[in-house]
């Protein structure tokens, strides 16, 4: 069994130095180096040619619009562009990986040295990009017949190369010292900022769950004054929640380790996503010789600099700016946009206020009863199967009065269900608020003649005894009466 | 002459646009030579009677029909098996590919197609285009129509050999060292090398990325350029393809026949005639009454200095073998191919290892491991790494050797053929066969060897060396040198002899 620390306990004694390499699909309409449609979910191997099944003879072509994307993607981090920049072959065997070398780049990325600033419990920390390199994605290995779907007890080995040839980008962070016992917090902040940011640019739809993105956590701990410690890379991991616990998985397993004495040994370990563990790989793997060198088949580029202007003068609004003129908007204080962007939920909640819902209501929907759902299930809030438009929709019908917010609630349970719109939830499980008047007056007779003693101190100018009378008009109409109309209408009777 | 299978190709083209010969006569003339003597020569991996004949008839009824046609219209080739054939089988003469039918066709095979020259066959040659004798290939040995006891080059000796024999009238060939003109030398054939990046790789079955070049082997200087032409020029498909007008080779192979080389510039390296590993006597004797005829012609000899030449097989030999470790990877037996081991005992790699270990020959074993070796950790900057700086020091010298003079000429290879299996024993004495044609390579600028005579009844080549997008200056010297004799070197072949003798 794994020793681990308590958490709190490691982050007293050690410091935890981070290292974060994001993998990102583009959505270019094409692949890396042939004219391979990228579409996700195709029938297996109907996406491939010649050149990216790495036939005898084919020759890989370079994709400009990848390669602008990925200068885009520089430029938003800060990044310098290179003014001479080139592929590089990584060679290792592998049956998912058409060549058995990787099309990437090694000593000439695209774009370095540039940074991130991320704010975590109200302070910032910047995050600073060491390169962002553009390469080819692997295929995918199906194994068959083992109880696992792993390659261990697999009878055959199926391999798909439609993904084979996707164009990748790869960012790499420096190491990021100095974040404490905020380290979980600041790589899923510093992985939320880079997808937003990537999202904004528009080339990928970085979806976590279909692999579109992808990390990889570097992580190390050390005694405060003493060099950085040794490092172990986690791979496989692959939500923003999983970012989190990947980072505080290693800190109480590596401290755990150095408090017996032990050494940390630099290592691959993979993320698992049941458990919350890193298990270590084949070691194997560390003595892996990539035997990098200059792609000869492809041409050195160079990227003109009106060219890279060009593109940096169409950059559209970053994450930053954007949640700085949607909190004005939106008039929210600091701390409650901080939450906002924390809860992963700016994007929602502007597709809330843009389907009709006031700022203040798609705020409390999503932060408050959502957000409580969504932990409750160890889910994304994205992850709800709830939309915007619902949620908007959803507080519609509370402003006109036809819900209240205990009948909301409900309605979102069967909107969770699947039970369709707000409006066909509430129609459907009978939970609008009873709005007929005449029914309702009914109600309040039938409350007055059950308890006359309570409507005399009314008549003798006790509005506070109401209380009784709403609360039987309430238990009549079984909660779905707006308890400001029936006592409306009490008053109005007996006064 | 009289026989169908001695004219020059341009000679067929033109007595097939104008109705003497149909196609169909001159296709099955030479696939009945292939008949008849292939069975000793053994040029041929691969013969496709049908498919030929198929766009014979296709040509035949458009003159017919009084269509217009093209250059080589109807005329037959050969192409060497290391180039994608849509539909043909592939193999660059490895194991490996035994029995893969190609999807595909590479960029020179589809200009080849729409030229509507009939593919007679796939040839020979040394497996995966890597070695100087063809008897690396993994499936038989091709021998010299000149002397059936010698090799006849190679990587490309089946091309060479089958343009020799008149089995072709022309043939495509590659080279990464030397592969086109060391065979054409051997075999006194006509073999050029154009410039890097001019002719398509897309489809050539990558031995060395950045040094192979797919060219032309012909009888003589003008049929090498007419195929030049047709296959040469930009292929958005290959990166490394130069996008700029091919260079006028037809027009300077026409020029040069006029015999005029005044004031035209050669010059030679200072540096090839002082190695120790310098030409035979016989060998340098036809060289050097070669050059008295192109003097007499009126061109200029100049001494160059070259000093980075001696180097240059050593970086040779580092930059081609760690490219290609990198380049047959994919021959793994997951996709095509062969696949060994694959009997439910074996995991996935062992099954690639074994298919590797079954599928390689010894020589790209040998260079898959020196090129594994020159790229890893610890020792790819004093291999690979000082290779590639060599190579610029090498470019350079031909850079300054071109301020001084218009072409280079050499020997095209320091010996005669040799026989079977002497060369076998030690990589090096086979590597030499390179000696003078691995710079241009490295450099990346154009080449020709052109017949120049016989040394104990061998052939002899004459190399001429262009510029980077020169090659009509190499192909104007050597039809200049054709012009000085009565015939051509390959019109004296002796006939092979047929099958069972």
């Amino acid at each position: 069994m794994t020793k681990l620390n308590d958490y709190d306990k490691a982050v007293e004694t050690y410091e935890p130095v981070l290292g974060l390499e994001t993998h990102i699909e583009l959505d270019t309409n094409t692949k890396m180096f042939c004219g391979c449609s990228t579409v996700f979910g195709a029938e297996p191997n109907t996406q491939v040619c010649p050149v990216c099944l790495a036939l005898p003879g084919a020759l890989p072509v370079a994709n400009r619009a990848a390669v602008e994307a990925t200068i885009k993607i520089g430029l938003a981090l800060n990044c310098h562009i290179a003014e001479w920049t080139r592929f590089a072959r990584k060679n290792y065997f592998y049956p998912d990986m058409p060549k058995n070398f990787q099309t990437s780049q090694y000593e000439e990325p695209l774009c370095e040295e540039g940074y991130v600033d991320v704010v975590v419990e109200g302070r910032e920390y910047r995050v600073e990009i060491e390169r962002v390199h553009l390469e080819e994605d692997t295929g995918k290995t199906l194994h068959v017949g083992g109880a696992t779907g792993r390659i261990h007890g697999a009878t055959e080995s199926l391999v798909d190369y439609n993904r084979a040839g996707i164009p990748l980008v790869e960012i790499v962070t420096k190491p990021v010292p100095g974040t404490g016992a905020l380290a979980p917090e600041v790589a899923r902040a510093y992985t939320a900022e880079l997808r937003d940011i990537v999202r904004s640019l528009g080339v990928s739809d970085v979806r976590m769950e279909q692999g579109s993105l992808r990390c990889d956590v570097n992580l190390s701990l050390n005694l405060p004054g003493d060099g950085w410690g040794t490092r172990t890379e986690t791979k496989n991991v692959n939500s923003l929640r999983s970012v989190e616990r990947a980072v505080r998985y290693e800190v109480r397993r590596q401290s755990a380790l150095l408090d017996a004495g032990e050494r940390i040994f630099q290592e691959t370990r993979h993320f698992q996503e049941t458990t919350g563990e890193t298990r270590a790989g084949r070691s194997k793997e560390e003595a892996t010789d990539y035997r990098y060198f200059p792609e000869p088949d492809l041409a050195v580029m160079e990227p003109s600099r009106a060219w890279v202007e060009e593109l940096r003068a169409g950059l559209p609004e970053l994450p930053r700016k954007r949640r700085e003129r949607l909190q004005a908007s939106w008039s929210l204080g600091d701390k409650e946009m901080q939450s906002v962007v924390n809860a992963d939920a700016v994007d929602l909640i502007e597709s809330t206020v843009a389907a009709g819902a006031t700022p203040s209501g798609a705020v409390k929907w999503w932060l408050g009863e959502l957000s409580r759902r969504a932990n409750e299930n160890g889910d994304e809030l994205g992850a709800l199967q709830i939309t915007p438009a619902q949620v908007a929709q959803l507080q519609g019908m509370v402003d006109d009065g036809r819900l209240n917010d205990k009948l909301a609630r409900q309605v979102i349970d069967g909107v969770l269900a699947g039970e369709g719109d707000p409006a066909d939830v509430a129609a459907k499980r009978g939970l609008e608020v009873v709005s007929d008047t005449g029914a309702l007056e009914a109600a309040v007779e039938e409350a007055i003649s059950a308890n006359p003693a309570v409507a005399d101190k009314i008549r003798g100018g006790t509005h506070a005894a109401a209380g009784v009378l709403i609360g039987a008009v309430m238990k009549a109409t079984k909660g779905q009466a707006d308890a400001g109309t029936v006592r409306q209408i009490i008053l109005d009777k007996l006064s | 002459m009289s026989r169908i299978i001695d004219k020059t190709a341009a000679e067929l083209s033109a007595d097939i646009r104008e109705g003497r010969l149909t196609s169909v006569e001159v296709t099955t003339a030479f696939l009945d030579r292939i008949d008849a003597v292939d069975g000793t020569i053994k040029a041929f991996l691969h013969v496709d009677r049908e498919g030929a004949l198929a766009t014979a008839r296709e040509v035949d009824a458009d003159i017919a029909a009084g269509k217009e046609t093209f250059a080589f219209a109807g005329v037959p080739i050969a192409i060497k098996d290391v180039v994608v054939t849509k539909g043909l089988p592939t193999t660059a003469a490895s194991k490996i590919l035994e029995g893969w039918i190609p999807p595909y066709d590479a960029t020179i095979s589809e200009r080849i197609k729409a030229a509507r020259m009939p593919i007679l066959g796939k040839t020979n040659m040394d497996e995966f285009a890597m070695g100087s004798s063809t008897e690396y290939s993994a499936f038989q040995k091709t021998l010299n129509p000149w002397d059936t006891g010698r090799i006849p080059g190679g990587s490309g000796g089946g091309s060479a050999a089958a343009v020799a024999a008149k089995m072709a009238p022309v043939a495509i060939g590659t080279d990464t060292g030397g592969s086109i003109r060391q065979p054409g030398a051997v075999t006194g054939t006509f073999g050029a090398k154009p410039t890097y990046g001019s002719n398509s790789r897309y489809g050539l079955i990558a031995f060395s990325s950045s040094l192979d070049t797919p060219g032309p082997v012909a009888r003589n200087a003008l049929d090498a350029a007419i195929l030049h032409e047709i296959i040469s020029g930009y292929d958005p498909r290959d990166s490394t393809s130069i996008d700029a007008p091919v260079p006028p080779v037809v027009r300077a192979a026409r020029a040069g026949a006029n015999g005029d080389l005044a004031g035209v510039k050669l010059g030679v390296v200072k540096e090839f005639a002082e190695g120790s590993d310098a030409a035979e006597p016989g060998v340098i004797a036809a060289y050097e009454a070669a050059v008295e005829q192109l003097v007499k012609l009126g061109a200029e000899i100049v001494e160059v200095s070259c000093p980075s030449f001696t180097y240059a097989l050593p970086t040779y030999y580092l930059i081609a073998p760690s490219e290609a470790s990198s380049n047959l990877a994919r021959y793994d037996g997951v996709r095509y191919g062969l696949r060994t081991g694959d009997d439910g005992e074996h995991s996935l790699e062992e099954v690639m290892s074994l298919t590797r270990e079954a599928g390689f020959g010894p020589e790209v074993k040998r260079r898959i491991i020196l090129g594994t070796y020159a790229l890893s950790a610890g020792y790819v900057d004093a291999f690979y790494g000082k290779a590639q700086l060599v190579r610029t020091l090498i470019k350079q010298d031909f850079e300054k050797a071109f301020e001084q003079v218009d072409a280079i000429i050499s020997p095209t290879t320091p010996f005669i053929a040799f026989e079977f299996g002497e060369r076998m024993d030690d990589p090096y004495q086979m590597y030499l066969a390179d000696l003078y044609t691995i710079p241009t390579n490295l450099y990346g600028g154009p080449a020709v060897s052109v017949p120049v005579g016989l040394s104990e009844g061998m052939p002899v080549g004459l190399q001429v060396m262009g510029p980077v997008m020169g090659d009509d200056v190499a192909y104007r010297v050597a039809a200049a040198y054709e012009s000085t004799q009565d015939a051509l070197l390959a019109d004296t072949a002796p006939e092979p002899e047929p099958e069972g003798k």
